[in-house]
């Protein structure tokens, strides 16, 4: 027993090695990604739908018959261009030059709202021509998942609007720069939504 | 503001304050956007092409490019406008996202296999509804 020798000795200060995992001091931006994905399940169950009943016309209009992708084409464009400008108004921000971010802010919201306008107008004929969302399963299932983007993107510009004008009053305060991230990855987000949309919907729904 | 700098001030600071290291993983540059936008009008314009154009191709073919390019957008989108890594908030986001990816691969796939056999083994239309069938 007597060759176990245990230092004792009292002089040596006690070390902790102490490794803290870095965490975010402020987790609004990640709960808002949260709320994303939460927001790609809706979408995911939409497009199960689409891809289920979207042949199934009922005797009805082919989406062949009711897309028109001239117009497709036209509100792709709008809706990428309108995500690439609030890209600019970010950078303006960074560099803290207001009125600059909130130009290309208006710039955004303008060719989002005539993103949604040209939506409408498309909604409307279709519903005109006997070609509504009670017409079919795939019409419902059509106006659903599109229905659905669109009225996402109308809640965006509601809020850019009511951002714009906090941002107008009080400034690049850090409340407003934490919402501008949100809303930034809002905007993205939609615009990546409508590139299944488009792809899938329009695109592979004429050929189906 | 140049990338580098602020990759730089983002580390080289060891004890940020509250907004800071939010805030710059979430900043682009000017290439990233314009590298981006450019990169989206390309894997834009080649789906429409195909399927609105003179293409000789089976509706099987086009198909299968314009999703596989539809998925390709969708990454250049939360690389270069969402500006997604696996480093942003310390990979929680990348962490949601596979979590996210996998259930949606669950819930589309389960769906249209499950729906394609119900569908392939009902019984044959009946011949008063058959007409009204479009030609697929």
């Amino acid at each position: 027993m007597n060759t176990i020798a245990i230092d004792r000795s009292p002089s040596e200060p006690r070390q902790f090695l102490c490794r803290e995992e870095e965490h975010p001091r402020n987790g609004t931006l990640l709960g808002f990604w949260l709320y994303l994905m939460s927001d790609c399940f809706i979408f995911a169950a939409l497009f199960a739908c689409n891809a289920v009943l979207g042949t199934n016309y009922a005797g009805g209009p082919s989406a062949r018959d009711v897309l028109d992708l001239h117009g497709l084409a036209v509100n792709t464009a709008l809706l990428l261009v309108s995500s690439v400008t609030f890209g600019f108004a970010m950078l303006e921000m960074a560099r803290r030059r207001n009125r600059a971010m909130l130009g290309w802010l208006a710039v955004s919201g303008v060719l989002a709202a005539v993103f949604v306008g040209l939506e409408i107008h498309e909604f409307v004929g279709m519903i005109a021509e006997g070609a509504g969302p009670d017409r079919s399963a795939f019409l419902s299932s059509f106006f659903t998942l599109v229905g659905t983007h669109g009225l996402h993107v109308t809640v965006g510009i509601l809020w850019l609007i009511v951002l714009m004008v906090q941002l107008a009053r009080h400034g690049l305060t850090e409340a407003n720069r934490r919402r501008l991230y949100c809303l930034s990855m809002f905007w993205h987000f939609l615009d990546l939504v409508w590139v299944g949309v488009f792809s899938y919907v329009y695109l592979v729904g004429v050929l189906r | 503001m140049s990338h580098p700098s602020q990759a730089g001030h983002a580390h080289g600071a060891g004890a940020h304050d509250s907004h800071d290291g939010s805030e710059h993983a979430h900043d682009g540059s000017l290439r990233g956007y314009l590298t981006g936008f450019a990169l989206a009008v390309i894997l834009t314009v080649i789906p429409f092409w195909l399927v609105m154009g003179p293409v000789s191709l089976s509706h099987q073919t086009i198909i299968l490019i314009v999703l596989g390019l539809a998925a390709v957008q969708i990454v250049v989108h939360m690389v270069f406008f969402l500006h997604l890594d696996t480093r942003s908030e310390n990979g929680w986001n990348m962490l949601a996202l596979i979590f996210t990816l996998v259930l949606v691969a669950i819930v589309l796939g389960a769906s249209i296999w499950v729906m394609y056999n119900e569908n392939a083994n009902m019984m044959p239309m009946s011949p008063q509804y058959q007409h009204q069938k479009p030609g697929s």
